[in-house]
């Protein structure tokens, strides 16, 4: 283990997360609230830190697969326990366990909350929620790789252990390239759906508020009702834009290149739309009976739905009163998530699609044992080592995700409750059904289930091996 | 710049770590997924994976774009259709490896007809390198630059030596010829010296001159010149038909020991002037029949790098002569440098070096209008760089002595080349304009002249 050059990435996530702590420092002295300064105090306090750290490179500089987890996983935990620090000092959130079950739910993009009232929060501790979101959406080292110097290939392993998906590539031959055209797709879309928010006449902080948490697909609001309150064209532009933060960024890349052909190629992003939009046409009749008119039904059937297959999880109605139909897909949803490299979680479109193919070809091989066949996506085959990776993963998912069942059962909660909760977390969602939907809130569970919640959040958003290898003594073995 | 490289053999990686090293944007193709996985792994580079000689795949890759293209897959046709194709999708500038023999002949026929700007043969590039290290025995390693007309002399500083102990400044009284020293190894540090730098033992020293001033040098420092008179050769690939037929020319007595006897016939029938003998090198009693003991050249090119250290270890107990290794996958080992194995050849690296020398050219005339970047050579295991550059009009160094200019650290002025004449700078030497200026440096990455000013 090269444990300096570890070391010092740390150093450097350190440093952009005591950066990015001063926004909300700022914020305070717009408002002139004093939580503000507990943001300023620990940004400076860490600020220091981090610099000493990264004030001298490491000689060695090469890192294998296991170095990139290791420090991708280590960096995030930090991240989560630095960033619930100002809650916690600030005596906005009690209790620590709380503070970092936010910070966690932030940089993870779930947008699950502990707060009973979010109204009565200041507005650095709501920026600061919201803000993490953006930060954890493409992801704390992408960020870093473009901007940190950084010699050698072998940072594509710090890539592929942060950004979702199977088959993690470049975009264009240089890591640090590649990492600073994401940033700028990602800024940039963000930045037109602030301007859009704003042109919709909604406050200035709210649009803040609310552009941010759609990037990252996030979900953290700052009214208890979520979207519910802001007017019709707001909600349709949430809608839009949390669905176009779900698709694979690389589709946004064909298409600023031009490539227009090798964009819709993409087979996940048709997949994707065509899920959508199946789910809103199903769910819109499903619930004709709760609203006024069909199209009332539209906008909250896609507003939901484009909400939790993204894993965003802001609400605008409580569909936890909708018909068992629309509520069992809203789930199925969840568990699906959005499209790989794209901001949102889940197990991703890409490994269903995947699966599926497995499924058909082995079917197809019982029929006829001698035919051979390779899947195929996007016109090219898929390794056998992509496919069984697909298999694993799903089946690490499920795995984790009984576990956690299990552990949470003790809180003598309903099942649905406790079903949904997992998934909510480990999906990186935000709200679940019963008392953890969209008008509920965790706050309820017992400080072990937070930690196996704040687990599974990490889990869902670093795709569970990085932290299962942070449990294996293997992995910290000087020789093995 | 937007470099492709297609086929990820020895040579390939080669140049791909030297490009990616040198911050281009390396694109790289080869049908074997898992070499372009592990490649990308390991370099900061993107792959393909597919047929590079396919229109289709160089588009994906990225053609439009692109400055350069270097084939180098084990086929030399596929190397030339890829090229081809590549021309097509608009690449400027191609490069490919064609080291069959059967093509040597028309290489430069090729060349102009697929419009290539240049044409690898690593076997054939390290039998000339190989070659002149025999033409002058005492040297280490020996580079050419500017058309031949400077050499770059690699010598160890032995015990006893008139070297040793001495100051530069003390060197250049002894010796009052045209030469400098401009780079020395000392254990695992290189220093770039100054006047009052001392030698030791042990020192590998760096030494710039014209031809003839070097053989005057060795003279004046007691070391023996003249050209080996036969030479030995194990194995008997492609690398050592090259090399038979440069030392014959020059008239050098030379033997083949290649175990392979179909082999050996057709090198036969082709070297009519070689001594072409049947039998395994790595049999000692074979070689001492054939006479290693008194032979003056020796050279070691089995296709194992495990053979040919131990051949060479062999022909160093047992003989004086001069002796020459050729290793491929051994070559950056640390632990081979403590080996007595002689001079080390690396083919891979040689072209490696070709292509990036290239590429810089290419670069310098994209940033600058016009190349500026001669050649470029990378000497003492790739720490030190030996650059040269073309001067200008208006080029700041121009028309000023040189102990005016305010130079970086780690930089020194090697030598200028005047029409055919070669000058060794010293403090009062003024650079003209169309000069050409040899500069050494253990800076990476000096692109222009006005570079090496602080």
């Amino acid at each position: 283990m090269n444990i300096a050059f570890i070391i010092y990435i740390i150093g450097w996530v350190i440093v952009v997360e005591s950066v990015a702590m001063l926004f909300p420092a700022l914020t305070g002295l717009i408002y002139m609230e004093s939580t503000g300064l507990y943001y300023l105090g620990v940004a400076a306090f860490f600020a220091i830190i981090g610099l000493l750290i990264i004030r001298k490179r490491p000689e060695k500089q090469q890192i294998f697969a296991r170095e990139g987890f290791a420090v991708v996983g280590l960096s995030w935990i930090f991240l989560s326990i630095i960033g619930a620090l100002p809650l916690f000092i600030s005596g906005e959130i009690p209790s620590f366990t709380d503070a970092l079950f936010e910070t966690v739910s932030g940089f993870t993009t779930t947008g699950s909350s502990i707060l009973t009232d979010v109204e009565k929060m200041s507005h650095p501790g709501l920026l600061w929620r919201s803000l993490s979101h953006w930060i954890g959406g493409m992801g704390v080292f992408v960020f870093i790789l473009s901007i940190m110097p950084l010699a050698g290939g072998s940072n594509i392993h710090l890539m592929r252990a942060e950004s979702p998906g199977p088959q993690v590539g470049k975009l264009v031959p240089k890591l640090k390239d590649t990492a600073k055209i994401l940033y700028t797709i990602y800024a940039t879309m963000t930045f037109i759906m602030f301007v859009l928010l704003l042109i919709a006449k909604m406050p200035v902080f709210d649009a803040i508020i609310t552009s941010v948490g759609t990037a990252g697909t996030g979900g953290f609001g700052i009214k208890s009702d979520s979207i519910g309150s802001y007017s019709d064209q707001i909600k349709w532009i949430v809608t839009v834009f949390m669905a176009l933060f779900g698709i694979n960024f690389n589709f946004y890349f064909f298409i600023i290149a031009g490539n227009l052909k090798e964009a819709f190629r993409i087979e996940e992003v048709r997949w994707y739309i065509t899920a959508i939009l199946i789910s809103i046409v199903i769910i819109a009749f499903n619930i004709r009976g709760i609203f006024g008119s069909l199209y009332e039904c539209f906008r909250e059937a896609a507003f939901q739905v484009s909400s939790l297959v993204t894993s965003t999880g802001f609400a605008t109605t409580d569909f936890n009163m909708w018909p068992p139909l629309s509520k069992i897909i809203l789930v199925s949803l969840m568990f699906m998530g959005a499209c790989a490299g794209s901001t949102g979680g889940g197990i991703k479109v890409v490994r269903y699609v995947i699966l599926f193919k497995a499924i058909k070809n082995e079917v197809a091989s019982y029929i006829q044992p001698r035919s051979v066949k390779t899947v195929t996506m996007d016109g090219k085959p898929l390794d056998k080592d992509i496919i069984r990776g697909v298999l694993v993963f799903i089946g690490a998912y499920a795995s984790v995700f009984s576990v956690s069942l299990l552990i949470l059962a003790a809180n003598g909660f309903d099942i649905v409750t406790n079903f949904t909760a997992v998934v909510a977390c480990l999906s990186n969602i935000g709200p679940g059904l019963e008392v953890v939907g969209p008008a509920g809130n965790f706050a309820g569970f017992s400080d072990l289930s937070k930690f196996v919640l704040i687990f599974d959040m990490l889990a869902g958003r670093l795709e569970i091996f990085p932290m299962l290898i942070l449990l294996s003594p293997r992995m910290w073995k000087k020789f093995k | 710049m937007k470099i492709i490289v297609v086929g990820c053999g020895k040579v390939g990686i080669s140049i791909i770590e030297q490009l990616s090293l040198e911050k281009h944007d390396v694109t790289v193709i080869d049908f074997k997924a898992d070499i372009v996985t592990d490649i990308s792994n390991r370099f900061d580079v993107m792959g393909y994976v597919g047929n590079g000689a396919s229109a289709a795949t160089l588009a994906e890759a990225g053609a439009s774009e692109t400055e350069l293209l270097i084939a180098v897959t084990d086929s030399d046709e596929i190397n030339l259709l890829c090229c081809l194709f590549a021309k097509k999708a608009g690449i400027k500038s191609t490069i490919a490896r064609v080291r069959d023999p059967r093509y040597s002949e028309e290489v430069s026929f090729i060349k102009e007809e697929l419009g290539l700007s240049l044409i690898l043969n690593p076997d054939y590039d390290a039998a000339r390198e190989i070659a002149r290290l025999m033409r002058f025995p005492s040297a280490d390693k020996i580079d050419t630059f500017a058309k031949g007309r400077v050499e770059l002399l690699k010598f160890e500083v032995l015990e006893g030596s008139l070297l040793e102990g001495k100051s530069l400044i003390e060197i250049g009284k002894i010796v009052s010829t045209e030469v400098l020293i401009c780079a020395v190894s000392r254990g695992d540090e290189v220093i770039i010296p100054n006047g009052v730098f001392r030698l030791e033992k042990g020192d590998m020293i760096n030494v710039i001159a014209s031809s003839q001033a070097a053989r005057v040098f060795c003279k004046k420092i007691g070391i023996e010149t003249h050209q080996v008179k036969d030479c030995i050769i194990a194995g008997g690939g492609r690398t050592a038909f090259y090399l038979a037929q440069q030392l014959l020319l020059s008239g050098v007595d030379v033997k083949i020991i290649e175990s392979d006897r179909a082999r050996c016939e057709s090198l036969a029938e082709q070297l009519p002037k070689a001594t072409v003998i049947c039998g395994d090198a790595t049999n000692q009693e074979i070689l001492l029949e054939e006479g290693i003991e008194q032979a003056e050249g020796f050279v070691s090119l089995t296709g194992m790098d495990e053979g040919n250290m131990f051949l060479s270890l062999y022909a160093k107990k047992c003989s004086k002569a001069k002796v020459v290794t050729k290793l491929n996958y051994f070559a950056s080992n640390d632990i081979v440098k403590n080996f007595n194995l002689g001079s080390i050849i690396t083919p891979k690296n040689i072209s490696a070096d070709l292509v990036v020398s290239y590429a810089r050219a290419r670069q310098n005339s994209i940033d600058y209008g016009e190349s500026n970047v001669e050649t470029l050579y990378k000497i003492v295991d790739n720490k030190v760089e030996a650059l040269e550059f073309g001067i200008s009009k208006n080029s700041p160094v121009a028309g000023v002595p040189i102990l005016q200019l305010k130079l970086k650290p780690d930089i020194l002025l090697g030598c200028i080349i005047r029409g055919k004449k070669m000058l060794i700078v010293n403090g009062q030497s003024v650079i003209n304009e169309g000069d050409t200026v040899i500069v050494i440096t253990t800076r990476k990455g000096l692109k222009d002249i006005r570079d090496i000013l602080a």
